[in-house]
Formats: C-alpha cells, structure tokens, sequence
C-alpha cells in the first residue's frame, strides 16, 4: 500500500531545549495511528511540525511522496525553501484541533466552505453541497446558520471535523479533539471519528482516549520525552507493553 | 430684536444664513470623511509597520506616533499645512517653471493634515486590534493552506473590525470636531467658520455659535447610531 505519510528523523528544538529527538513515523492509506505520551512529551509539537505551523530543526516529511523541502539556516533553524509548497501540502493534512479554532466571525456552513472556495477554488454552490453532506454526516446539518459560540462544544468539534473534511485531505490530524470536551461530549465526536477510521482514511489522534486508542487505531505510538518509546498494535501496545514508562503510563491513565 | 426676527436670520432666503450653514455642514462632513479615509489607510499602513519584523518599518512607525501624539493637533495642522505647502511648491518649481504661482487647494491640503494626524490614532487602534485576535484563529487559516494574504483579508481584518470598532467610532467623533480646526486656515466655508461669519455680520454671537454646536450635536448623534448598528452587526455570533 501506498506512504500518504512520512515523517523522518525529526527534530524540534524550542530554545535550548530539544523537544523532539528523532522522530519518525509512516502511515500508509486508511492507517489509523494513535498516539499516547503524557503530558510534555512533544505530541502536540511533533503534529505541528508535520503541517509546519511549527518549523521542525531537522528531519523530512513527506506528503503523498512528496518531501517538504527545507533550507537549513545558520542558526540550527531551517525554514522551508517555497512557502507555496507548504501553503499546498497544508491544504493536504486537514488539521482538527483541541480547542476546534473555528472562526468565530463566520457561520458554521461559512467555516466549511471558507478554505473549498478560497483555497481550492471550489465554485460556491458546490462548496455549499459539500458542505451540507458533510454537515449532514457529522450530526449538524441544523445548525448551519449558527455562529461557532452558540455551540456546545462537541458540536463545534464536529463542526471542526467537517471544515476538515471539506479540504478532502489525504491525511487528518487530531490533535487531542476531546480533551476541552466536558465528559458527556466525548462520544459524539469519538463516534465521528470511529465512523472516519472505518471508511478508511488516513488519521494520526493524538488521544488519552486509550479505549478510543485500542479499539480504532491500526497502530498506537507511544512518545515519551521527543521520542518514540514503543509502537505496534493495539493488542500489544496496551496489553503487553514491553517498556516500563509505558506500563506507568498506561496504570496511571486508566486507572 | 425679538425671537421671530432671530429666527428669520436662519431663513433660506437670499438674506438668511440658512443655506451658509447647510453648506458649512456639507463642508464639514466632507473634510471628516475624506480625513477619515486617508487616517484609515495610513492606520492600516502604520499598524502593518508597527508589527512587522523590519527595524526600520517599526522604527518609522514609531516615531509617526509619537510626533503626532505629543504635539498640539492645531500646532500640528499649521505646520503640516504651511510646510507642506512649501515643501510641495519647491518640488514642483524643481519639476517646471509653469508650477511657479501654483496655489495648494486649502481644502485638499487641510484634508491631507487632518488625515495625516488621525493616522497616528488609527495605527494605535488598529495595532491594538490586531493583536487582540487570538492566535489559534490564524493558525486554523495557515493550517488549512491559506497564504499570508488571504488570511489577513478573510480573517485577520473581519476579526480584527470588532476589537477596532469602539476606537475606530471615536475616532471619527474627533475627526468631526478636528475638522473644525481647518477654519484658522482661512476661507474654509466650514460649520464653524460659518458660525463665526454669521456671528461677526449680525453681531448675534450667542445665537449663532449655538446654531453650529446644535449641527454638530447632530452629525455626533447620527454618529453614535452608525457606530451602534455597526458594532452590533460585527458582534454578530458573539453573545
Ligand atoms: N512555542 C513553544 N515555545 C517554547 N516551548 C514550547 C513551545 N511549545 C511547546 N513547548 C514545550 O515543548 C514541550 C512539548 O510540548 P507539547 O505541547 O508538544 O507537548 P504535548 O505532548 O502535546 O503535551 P500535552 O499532552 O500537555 O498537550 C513542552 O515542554 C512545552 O513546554
Ligand atoms: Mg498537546
């Protein structure tokens, strides 16, 4: 099966300190990845830098084959060398995130088909079909017209989930997408995404939703201080995990 | 003279003044919109400097506000006014001799004073405005593969309306009542001028200087109701 994603080698320094140490990762067509690490171990980062909203030190990615290309600077630093690639590879990774970062000066439908028509250059009217069935798909097909504040919060998530979808992205980052919800929202967008993963697109979640983790991912990652501790299966990662951080981890989690 | 006769000065007749305050009002409001107009952009222009990573833009931007906000707006207009008239003479006389008796159009060269100064304002406005967005706002733009430019035009300055509005509301309420300082200049024809005109003719100075202040109590009212409706709708979604 076909690489959609690629990360290798990857580092982030923010300062002085190294956050990232050597990242690499590989999601191949309909790959579910999920990833786990406590508090401070760099998942946040490690996303950011896939989609370059942060600029990683060193290391490649690579979207659909394609390498992001960057320019080492004097510094340790690198910035990419053409933003118009970045600008179109973005617009290939759809990114969900924590806090849903809907804009709140547009509607619900305008959140949707902002990025189709200006982005993509999607005619409106289509944008707005597509808008409705996704709308439709996520559960908010009645609250179009609404501005993202007079929603809850799991309807803005879904609502954020749609605008993503609408991009047809080839890979879907979720950067902890229930993790500003209150405890009884969490399976309305779970339940969204479970319905993602079974139609076969490519995600990498970045969960404490460890049965979320273990019933839906085809792979669980485990970062631990800028790098990659344990990976496998499911069945293995949580149920026989081989490292002592990632028993800790795990106990303390599930309690 | 009784109140009927007072009153019959403000007539629209050839001997009234009525018509010479309509246009004094006209006047007025010309020069506060189009002072306005040019305070927007450079506001625009100078919040952009303020922001941006280049020393020298910041460091231009910087001394723009600051000249403008520690001198007297009236000192202000007069050398912004004279100074530039010359300045302007001396390059058209360098470009050809047929600009030599080239008079600056007051009202041009007010408008231009006047918009200079409220600039200032409006770069401190704006920039203020600006950095009141909150950052994740931006990045779901960049995130999903919007360019610089098309984020500053679909989020950047929608959102950045709402925080600007209360400032950019008063302002225009002192770029009004600044608009009045354009009459030390001369034959301004504006609001005030008019008021002093109608005054020193008929000797009633009580009578008139309160007809130009009720006239500008209204384009203030009219205002606050523009500014109102205004706010509400960029307020739209939330509350
Ligand atoms: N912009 C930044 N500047 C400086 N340090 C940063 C920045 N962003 C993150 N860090 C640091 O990098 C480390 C990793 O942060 P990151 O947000 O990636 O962790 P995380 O695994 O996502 O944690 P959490 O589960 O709390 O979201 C942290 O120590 C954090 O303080
Ligand atoms: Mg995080």
């Amino acid at each position: 099966m076909d690489t959609t994603l690629k990360v290798e080698d990857l580092h982030k320094k923010f300062g002085a300190v190294e956050v990232l140490k050597g990242v690499s990762l590989e999601a191949r067509t309909g790959d579910v990845i999920a990833m786990i690490g406590s508090s401070g171990s760099g998942k946040s980062t490690l996303l950011r830098c896939i989609n370059l909203l942060e600029t990683p030190n060193s290391g490649r990615v690579y979207v659909n084959g394609e390498l992001i290309r960057m320019k080492p600077l004097q510094d340790g630093t690198a910035k990419p060398e053409d933003i118009k690639q970045v600008e179109r590879i973005r617009s290939k990774l759809a990114m969900v995130f924590q806090s849903f970062n809907l804009w709140t000066h547009r509607t619900i439908l305008e959140n949707v088909i902002e990025a189709p028509i200006h982005v993509l250059g999607l005619p409106r009217k289509e944008a707005i079909e597509r808008a409705e069935i996704l709308l439709a798909k996520v559960g908010i097909a009645e609250k179009r017209n609404f501005y993202p504040n007079h929603l809850s919060g799991g309807q803005q998530q879904r609502a954020a989930i749609a605008r993503a979808l609408a991009m047809e992205p080839s890979v879907l980052l979720f950067d902890e997408p229930t993790s500003a919800l209150d405890p009884e929202l969490i399976g309305e967008v779970l339940q969204v995404m479970r319905k993602l993963a079974e139609e076969g697109r490519t995600m990498l979640v970045v969960t404490h939703e460890i049965g979320f983790a273990r019933d839906v991912a085809s792979e669980i990652v485990f970062l631990h201080k800028g790098q990659i501790e344990e990976k496998g299966p499911p069945r293995e990662v949580i149920g026989s995990p081989k490292s002592e951080r990632l028993r800790q981890f795990l106990s303390a989690t599930r309690h | 003279m009784d109140q009927a006769s007072l009153f019959s000065l403000l007539s629209f007749g050839p001997d009234g003044w009525g018509m010479r305050f309509v246009e004094g009002l006209v006047v007025t409001v010309e020069v506060s919109v189009a002072a306005y107009c040019i305070s927007l952009i450079l506001g625009l222009i100078g919040a952009g400097a303020k922001l941006s990573n280049s020393k020298v833009a910041r460091g231009i931007a910087d001394l723009y506000t600051t000249l403008v906000r520690a001198l007297p707006e009236l000192l202000l207009l007069l050398l912004i006014y004279f100074s530039g008239a010359d300045a302007l003479k001396f390059i058209l006389s360098l470009i050809s001799e047929d600009f030599e008796d080239f008079e600056i159009n007051t009202f041009a060269a007010a408008v231009a004073a006047l918009g200079f100064i409220g600039g200032a304002y409006m770069t401190e406005v704006m920039r203020g405005a600006i950095l009141s967005i909150p950052n994740s706002q931006i990045e779901a733009a960049k995130a999903c593969g919007m360019s610089r430019f098309l984020t500053l035009r679909r989020v950047i300055l929608p959102q950045m309306l709402r925080y600007a509005l209360p400032g950019m509301g008063n302002l225009w309420l002192s770029a009004t009542k600044d608009s009045s300082l354009i009459s030390v200049l001369g034959n301004t024809q504006d609001l005030l001028f008019m008021g002093y005109r109608a005054s020193a003719v008929t000797k009633h100075y009580g009578f008139f200087y309160s007809v130009a202040a009720i006239l500008f109590l209204a384009i203030t009212i009219i205002s606050m109701i523009v500014i109102k409706m205004l706010e509400a709708r960029v307020n739209r979604g939330y509350r």
